[in-house]
């Protein structure tokens, strides 16, 4: 397959481009966080993003959605990037989708995948426990109490917490943590006795959450996928969100890197453009090739997992550290290129920053995508 | 099944029945890259049956046209081939710069004389060709070069200097930059012309470098007579020519960091620092340098497949090759850095058997011209910020 979009890929990203950039500038994001608000996105934007069909892009035609890969649903987070859109499409329609439809029976299928795709249920993901993204190491425990199970234990940076109608929770069902075995996925009603949810502020005024399990019940028909095997779909579905932030991490970057060349051939300093600078002018090419770089192997990482999710672990975890690092160097270059206005809250290039350092965090930094990398070479 | 599907299956089959099993095999020596011209000899009989076999086939220039002894692939088609033999570990059967540089140059630029003459015999292997560029005061600013071309009827009477030509001392032909107009702009007065290095008046000199071997030449031209009819392209517009062949010979360059040639380095690094019993190098810092650097070059062999497909889809920047030259040759010196590093006390005997001859350090001394040869990594930078992001004085 040719490593570059195709012609009906092109046309999403027209769409969705024009659609983001229109109606969720960063400013849009700027208002919410000055607002406090309590939502942390806009559900009538939402609610447009619906009828565009994006919150269904993943979903199978059969359930109401439009059934494409993860190229497109890249496509989509890579606009999203550009703008720092908050919004639940990573969450509900990336995540949730992906694991609903690759783990669940017909009748969960049937019970959810409509709703997310018409954009009328909103799911989260409750993976990390500690600082780190460590999904083997997962102890919140589920014990087998009648019917079903209870699970009590902490999660915490799940993303959409707090809006979420519908939780997808890993617990450990058997064995000790760091085993692969013995991981479970349950769906669990957020609103159920023995959950509390706490919104988590972060840094990136976008929406995040620790919730503690203490005792919550599940019935039996709320396990997805099987007891105790959960952590291959687990591993699947993360590696599709894992290669979604990548993709959101090259809008940004390429965002972030496009404001500062302009800026380079503006902004005059010793009776010159600074964009003359030998030393500035380097550094913005080197840039350059790194973003291109990445978006090369961002693009093979969706185009693999397309072809076989399983199969597409090695490539994944080179796109997300790729994208992580190069997300990094874009928005350091871009404050220190924009010298002291970069550094204003009242300039938007604060806000890239603090998004690629989340973006960074979630699912694995580029450190941990190294290991992962090494370990699946057997070094 | 789609006919790029049946090719694919059609050149499996021929390359697993055609490939000789020796040839299959990484490349460990000088001696494995066979480059063809007039002197040339096989340093094995599984390396000439391999070459035969593909020159017949057209492929040692699968996507040339037939007539010139090409495969006629297009693009979709080369690609396949190029993922057919990397899938098998196949050789390439022929190295020339005839093939990455020249022919691309004269299929763009040559007249169809020219053509005939030159392309069949680069394809068949039979000459070889090297390149005088450079010149002791002409290395990133080449457009300065001064070796003088005089009209003399049908001929020029060539004089000058050139240096850093790979392999001069084995090439028969030049491909050569000559000032043909002295009084004009220092772009405007250049001619991209060729001749046999056996001409008169024609010597080379090695020059030793420090991996201790010499794969560059000084080359001198004392009054070389050649015919006009041997220009290529416009006379005086030769820059042309010479720009767009460099970007062949930056892509060839480029190449160089993603060929995942040899044993993978995390087997190698294991050999000397040795592994934990969770199968971990003991190293952690350098299995972290290792990591990072593979993943930096699965991303590089990403795009390069990206530029690729881009051209194929006309949506090629013509400088990216640039870019992908500065990324490959950068990434290439950390490769050899890293094993020079994991092979330690043992990477640094120079003459032993053991070492063969000091294979690794010559290798990693010898990669420190990458980021030179062929416009150093800041003429590379120069060029992005220039052509490609349009930054103003650059």
């Amino acid at each position: 397959m040719a490593l570059v979009l195709n012609e009906e890929q092109s046309m999403l990203r027209d769409s969705a481009r024009g659609f983001i950039s229109d109606k969720a500038p960063v400013s849009h994001l700027r208002q919410l966080r000055d607002a406090k608000d309590a939502t942390g996105f806009s559900r009538e934007l939402w609610k447009g993003f619906a009828e565009m069909g994006f919150s269904g892009l993943l979903v199978p035609e059969a359930f109401g959605g439009s059934g494409l890969g993860c190229v497109e649903a890249g496509i989509v987070m890579e606009e999203i990037g550009r703008t720092l859109m908050p919004s639940p499409y990573l969450a509900t329609s990336v995540l949730a989708a992906s694991a609903l439809s690759r783990g669940g029976s017909d009748a969960q299928k049937s019970q959810y995948l409509p709703n997310i795709s018409d954009g009328s249920l909103l799911a989260a993901l409750a993976i990390d426990e500690g600082a780190k993204h460590r999904p083997l190491m997962t102890k919140l425990k589920a014990v087998r109490a009648g019917n079903g199970f209870k699970l009590s234990g902490g999660k915490a940076f799940v993303v959409d917490g707090h809006t979420a109608d519908l939780l997808i929770v890993a617990a450990r069902s058997a064995g000790s943590a760091g085993e692969r075995d013995g991981l479970t996925l349950f769906l669990v009603d957020p609103k159920a006795k023995g959950i509390a949810i706490e919104r988590t502020a972060m840094v990136d005024a976008h929406n995040a959450a620790r919730i503690v399990f203490d005792n919550a019940e599940v019935n039996a028909d709320g396990v997805l996928g099987e007891v105790d095997q959960g952590f291959g779909l687990l591993e699947g579905v993360l590696n599709i969100g894992r290669a979604a932030v990548a993709s959101e991490m090259v809008g940004l970057s390429e965002e972030v890197f496009g404001r500062t060349v302009t800026y380079l051939k503006e902004r005059k300093q010793f009776g010159k453009l600074i964009g003359e600078f030998q030393a500035l002018q380097h550094r913005a090419a080197q840039l350059y090739v790194d973003i291109e770089i990445t978006r090369a192997a961002v693009l093979k990482a969706l185009q693999t997992l397309d072809a076989g999710v399983d199969k597409a672990g090695a490539a994944v975890a080179v796109a997300k550290a790729r994208a992580g690092t190069t997300a990094t160097l874009a928005v350091q270059e871009g404050v220190q290129m924009h010298g002291g206005m970069g550094m204003t809250d009242q300039f938007d290039i604060g806000f890239f920053m603090k998004r690629a350092r989340v973006c960074q965090e979630l699912f694995g930094d580029s450190n941990f995508h190294a290991d992962q990398l090494a370990r699946m070479k057997s070094y | 099944m789609s006919d790029l599907e049946k090719f694919r299956s059609e050149t499996r089959a021929w390359l697993q029945a055609n490939c000789p099993p020796e040839m299959r095999k990484p490349m460990t020596s000088d001696g494995d890259t066979f480059w063809g011209g007039r002197n040339t000899k096989f340093s094995s009989e599984p390396q000439r049956i391999w070459f035969e076999r593909m020159r017949d086939k057209g492929w040692t220039v699968p996507d040339w046209p037939r007539e010139y002894g090409g495969g006629g692939l297009d693009a979709g088609e080369h690609k396949v081939l190029r993922e057919e033999m990397a899938a098998m570990g196949a050789r390439s059967p022929l190295s020339s710069f005839g093939i990455w540089m020249l022919g691309p140059a004269l299929l763009k630029y040559g007249t169809e004389a020219q053509k005939k003459e030159h392309l069949p015999k680069i394809a068949a292997g039979l000459i070889r060709w090297c390149q005088g560029y450079s010149e002791p005061n002409a290395g990133s600013d080449l457009a300065s070069l001064q070796t003088r071309a005089e009209s003399d009827g049908d001929d020029y009477i060539i004089t000058g200097q050139k240096i850093w030509t790979s392999y001069a001392n084995y090439a028969d032909w030049i491909f050569c930059l000559v000032r043909t107009d002295a009084s004009a702009k220092k772009h405007d007065g250049i001619s991209f012309i060729l001749f046999d290095m056996a001409s008169k008046g024609v010597s080379t000199k090695p020059i030793l470098l420090i991996s201790g071997y010499s794969p560059f030449c000084e080359t001198f031209f004392d009054n070389v007579r050649v015919p006009k009819s041997h220009v290529v392209g416009t006379v005086n517009r030769g820059w042309d020519v010479a720009k767009y062949l460099l970007q062949h010979e930056r892509a060839m360059i480029s190449g160089m960091g993603e060929r995942g040639v040899g044993r993978p380095l995390g087997q190698v690094a294991a050999d000397s620092v040795g592994s934990d019993e969770q199968g971990r190098l003991e190293d952690p810092m350098l299995r972290g340098q290792i990591a990072t650097f593979e993943i930096d070059e699965a991303a590089l062999s990403a795009a390069a497949e990206r530029a690729v497909d881009l051209a194929k889809a006309g949506q090629a920047h013509p400088a990216f090759s640039s870019a992908m030259k500065y990324y490959g040759t950068e990434l290439n010196k950390r490769r050899h850095e890293i094993l020079m590093s994991a092979g330690g006390v043992d990477a640094l005997e120079w003459e032993s058997e053991r070492s063969r001859g000091g294979a690794r350090p010559r290798a990693w001394l010898r990669t420190k011209a990458n980021s030179i040869e062929g416009g150093t990594s800041e003429v590379m930078l120069g060029i992005v910020a220039k052509r490609i992001l349009d930054l103003p004085g650059a």
